[in-house]
């Protein structure tokens, strides 16, 4: 069973990462979280990116948030991923397994999902 | 929406967009098999003219987003199961804020299942760690609780309750609660 007493030792073995985690995070991750984008399937969306950057170790590098309407609606779910020193990325139509993959080949090994960005589709 | 847990997502955001520190979402399923969803917030607050029309899905204009699809949605899924959308709201400073509450009957074959409601607390959790929640899953067969101002004593103020690890145990600690709750319901 969970306990208060179970997250307190998370707490524990945090302390340490997080202070050395602050402030290096130089990519982030933004997933389209209004009405067009909830109904359209957002939601696992944003759970996969959260566990799979956990899962991949590039909780340093890579921060995961939420936003509003970014007006493609007819795209949703639409994410944007910003990388410093470079151009902003937006895949449309993800769902949880292009996610993963995005995580893969994109946060982690670097190279553009590219048959999932707005581009191939328009 | 496909699950009336996403729908509740959806709406708990205009609380966290009118600035509300504390939100309370509550599930009461009583034993005729009538549900009630109610959110409560501490936001800003709206006038009695908005409160009139934000669940015209018209009334809406794109370019000021102020209010949008979210209600007039949630309003027509409680009321295709025979339910009703009730909402209070006040703007008087010191004591502004927003009572919402939707009611539908779980017997009826157009009542959209709950789903995934852990997904979506998990995620309002993530997006607003700052923001106290208290939510209850209330039925005949027990309670899930989770408040995150009894997760923030523990935490401190270093870490926050968006840290993934965290958002993990939280998901844990619900999930189970809902296991322990459907073991209760098989006795």
């Amino acid at each position: 069973m969970k306990t208060l007493a179970e997250l307190a030792a998370i707490r524990e073995r945090m302390q340490n990462n997080v202070i050395v985690r602050e402030g290096t995070a130089s990519t982030r991750v933004v997933v389209g979280m209004a009405t067009c984008g909830i109904a359209a399937g957002a939601r696992p969306v944003l759970s996969a990116f959260v566990e799979g950057v956990e899962k991949a170790g590039l909780l340093d590098k890579v921060t995961v948030t939420q936003t509003g309407c970014i007006g493609i609606c007819q795209y949703e779910p639409v994410v944007e991923v910003y990388e410093e020193g470079k151009e902003k990325v937006t895949y449309v139509k993800v769902d949880a397994a292009k996610a993963a993959e995005i995580v893969e080949k994109h946060l982690k090994g670097g190279s553009v999902v590219t048959e999932y960005t707005i581009g191939a589709i328009k | 929406m496909k699950e009336l847990s996403l729908n509740i997502l959806d709406v708990t955001k205009n609380s966290v967009t009118a600035g509300a520190d504390t939100i309370r979402i509550t599930l009461e399923t009583s034993p005729d098999g009538m549900l009630v969803f109610s959110l409560e917030d501490n936001g800003c607050g709206m006038s009695e003219e908005v409160v009139r029309r934000v669940t015209d899905p018209f009334y809406t204009t794109r370019t000021t987003r102020k209010v949008g699809m979210g209600l007039p949605l949630l309003k027509l899924a409680a009321e295709q199961t025979g339910g009703y959308l009730k909402i209070e709201s006040s703007t008087e400073a010191g004591k502004s804020g927003t009572t919402l509450s939707a009611a539908f009957d779980t017997k009826s074959i157009d009542f959209m299942p709950l789903g995934d409601i852990v997904s979506t607390i998990c995620v309002l959790i993530s997006g607003s760690p700052d923001i106290r929640f208290v939510f209850k899953d209330i039925t005949p067969d027990g309670t899930v609780f989770l408040d995150t101002s009894e997760l923030k004593a523990v935490l401190g103020d270093g870490i926050s309750l968006g840290e993934p690890e965290i958002i993990a145990w939280i998901r844990d600690y619900l999930t189970e609660q809902y296991k322990e709750r459907k073991g209760n319901l098989q006795k």
